[in-house]
C-alpha cells in the first residue's frame, strides 16, 4: 500500500488572468481519509492559496461537491482509497461558472430553487380555527423522497442538458417543485405547471437519469420529472378541451 | 432566468459537440436515444410490406426474397437487438412516469415494470402463434 | 410564459415508444430473421393478405407505423440537440422530425387502404 497519493487540482487565479491549469500535490494515503480531508491537509500545510467550500463534512450541508475524474461527487464522502493508486483529478463542479480554483457560481442554481415556489401554496387559507392539516404516512411516503435534498448541485453537474443550455430549469428544482406539488397540503399544482411546462421546464429533459445516479441523497429527480410529464401532458391535453369548451 | 449571468473574471467551459463519447453511461444514453431509428426503419419495412401485398404475388415473392437476402437478415438481427434495447429500456423506465396508489398502498416499481415485461411477453406469442397458425 | 407544444408531441413519443417496444421485436423477428432463416415456414400470400388485410388489422398497423414515425421524431429531434447541438436549428429539425412523420403517415394510409 503506497503513502501517498497525488491529487491533481484545476487551479483558476483570476487575479492572476490566464486559463485554469492543473496543478499536482501529493498527500498521505490515509485509510479514514476523504477528498476533503486532502484538501484541508493541502490548504494546511503545503498551499494556503488553494480555495474551495465545505462545512459539515458528512454530507447534508450540500457545500463540498467537486468533480473527482470526471463525476460529480461530494468530497466528504469520496475516499482516498477508492481512488488509489491515483492521480485523483480534481475540478470545480461542471456547467457552472468558476469563481476561483474549486469555487463555482451558484446564482442561476439558486434563482431556479426560488422560480417555482418551494413553499406551501394555498388557493383558501384554512383558518386556524379548522385546526392542523392532516396527513397520512402515506400522503408523506408520497413525497418525502423530494424532501431530502440538500442542494449539492451535483445533478445540475451531471445533467448535460443542462450543460447545453444554462437556462434548463434543471432536476433539483424540478424535484423541489414536486415536493410540493405532491403534499398533500399544498394547492399550487396549476401555478408552477404554468411556470414549468414549458421548453425550459420539464421538456427540456430528455430522461438521460445521470441526475438520479449522481444524487447523494436517493431524491431521484429524474422520476419526479417523469411524473410531472406526465402530468403535464394529462394538463395540457385536459386544457385543450376546457379551452374549446369554452 | 432570461438571460445567462456573467462576470468577466469567471471562467465558462463549453461542453465540446462530441461530450457524449467520453464516458459509458453517455454513450449508453445516445445509443437509446438512437433506438428510435430503428423504430422508423420497421415502420418503413410495414410500410413495405402493405404495398407487397397490394400490388399482388410477384410483388409479395420479390419482397420475401428481398428478405431472405444474407445481408438483410444480418442487418435486421442488428436492428433486432436495437429494438431490444429499445424496449427492455423503455420498460425499465416505465417505474419512473408511472406512480399508481390503491388506496394506501402504492404499487411498487418492480411489479409496474414487471408488467410492462410481462404484457410484452404474452403479446409477443399472441402475435407468433397468430402469425405461425397462419 | 408561452406555453410549450411539447406535451403533445410527448404524448405521441410515449405512445409510439410502448406501442413500438411491445409489438416491434417480436414482428421484426418474425419478418425479418425467423422466416427468412426457415425456422418458422412461409406463409403463402393468400394467408398473409388474409391475416394482415384484416380492417382491424390493418387500423392496429397503421397506428403501430404512425405513432412510431413521431415516437422517432420527437426522440430523434432531441437527440440532435443533445447530440449534435443543433438546438440553434430548431425550426428546421422541427420541420424535418414532425413532418417526416406526417409524410410517413400519409403514405402509410395510401398504402394500407
Amino acid at each position: 500500500m503506497p503513502t501517498n497519493i497525488t491529487l491533481q487540482v484545476l487551479r483558476y487565479l483570476p487575479e492572476d488572468g490566464g486559463e485554469p491549469a492543473f496543478q499536482d500535490y501529493e498527500v498521505p494515503l490515509r485509510a479514514d481519509w476523504v477528498v476533503l480531508d486532502a484538501l484541508n491537509h493541502i490548504k494546511d500545510h503545503i498551499d494556503g492559496t488553494l480555495s474551495y467550500r465545505w462545512s459539515c463534512r458528512m454530507g447534508v450541508c450540500g457545500s463540498c461537491g467537486m468533480m473527482i475524474n470526471g463525476t460529480p461527487v461530494l468530497t466528504c464522502a469520496a475516499f482516498l482509497e477508492s481512488f488509489a493508486p491515483g492521480p485523483i483529478r480534481v475540478e470545480p463542479l461542471a456547467h457552472f461558472p468558476v469563481v476561483r480554483d474549486l469555487v463555482v457560481e451558484a446564482t442561476d442554481f439558486v434563482n431556479k430553487i426560488k422560480d417555482v415556489k418551494p413553499w406551501i401554496v394555498r388557493e383558501t387559507e384554512k383558518p386556524l380555527s379548522e385546526g392542523e392539516f392532516r396527513q397520512t404516512p402515506e400522503e408523506l411516503a408520497d413525497f418525502k423522497q423530494y424532501t431530502m435534498c440538500i442542494n449539492c448541485m451535483l445533478c445540475y453537474s451531471a445533467c448535460p442538458v443542462y450543460g447545453l443550455e444554462p437556462g434548463f430549469t434543471g432536476p433539483a428544482a424540478l424535484a423541489l417543485a414536486q415536493r410540493y406539488n405532491l403534499d398533500n397540503r399544498d394547492q399550487g399544482n396549476q401555478e408552477r405547471m404554468d411556470l414549468l411546462s414549458n421548453d425550459e421546464g420539464i421538456w427540456s429533459c430528455t430522461m438521460v437519469g445521470e441526475c438520479s445516479e449522481a444524487c447523494p441523497k436517493g431524491v431521484d429527480p429524474a422520476g419526479a420529472i417523469q411524473r410531472y410529464k406526465l402530468a403535464g401532458a394529462a394538463d395540457w391535453w385536459k386544457s385543450l378541451i376546457t379551452r374549446k369548451g369554452k | 432566468m432570461a438571460y445567462t449571468l456573467h462576470h468577466p473574471k469567471w471562467h465558462r467551459d463549453s461542453k465540446p459537440i462530441f461530450w457524449w463519447v467520453m464516458n459509458w453511461a453517455s454513450i449508453a444514453f445516445i445509443l437509446r436515444e438512437l433506438t428510435s431509428v430503428a423504430v422508423a426503419y420497421f415502420a418503413v419495412l410495414l410500410i413495405l410490406v402493405y404495398r407487397a401485398l397490394q400490388l399482388g404475388p410477384e410483388a409479395w415473392a420479390a419482397l420475401v426474397s428481398m428478405l431472405a437476402n444474407p445481408t438483410m437478415i444480418a442487418f435486421h438481427v442488428f436492428a433486432l437487438c436495437t429494438l431490444l434495447y429499445h424496449s427492455i429500456t423503455w420498460f425499465n423506465l416505465s417505474p419512473k412516469a408511472i406512480v399508481i396508489r390503491l388506496g394506501r398502498w402504492r404499487i411498487p416499481d418492480l411489479l409496474i415494470a414487471g408488467g410492462n415485461y410481462a404484457a410484452w411477453i404474452f403479446i409477443s406469442a399472441v402475435i407468433a402463434w397468430a402469425y405461425v397458425a397462419s | 410564459m408561452n406555453k410549450s407544444n411539447d406535451p403533445f408531441w410527448w404524448t405521441l413519443f410515449g405512445a409510439g415508444g410502448a406501442l413500438s417496444a411491445m409489438l416491434v421485436p417480436i414482428l421484426l423477428f418474425l419478418i425479418g430473421v425467423a422466416t427468412p432463416l426457415g425456422w418458422v415456414d412461409a406463409p403463402s400470400y393468400a394467408a398473409v393478405s388474409g391475416l394482415v388485410l384484416h380492417p382491424i388489422v390493418r387500423i392496429a398497423a397503421f397506428s403501430l407505423i404512425s405513432l412510431s414515425f413521431f415516437h422517432w421524431a420527437h426522440r430523434f429531434r432531441f437527440t440532435l440537440y443533445d447530440g449534435l447541438q443543433l438546438k440553434h436549428l430548431f425550426r428546421l429539425i422541427a420541420v424535418i422530425c414532425y413532418g417526416g412523420a406526417l409524410a410517413g403517415s400519409i403514405a402509410a394510409a395510401y398504402v394500407i387502404w
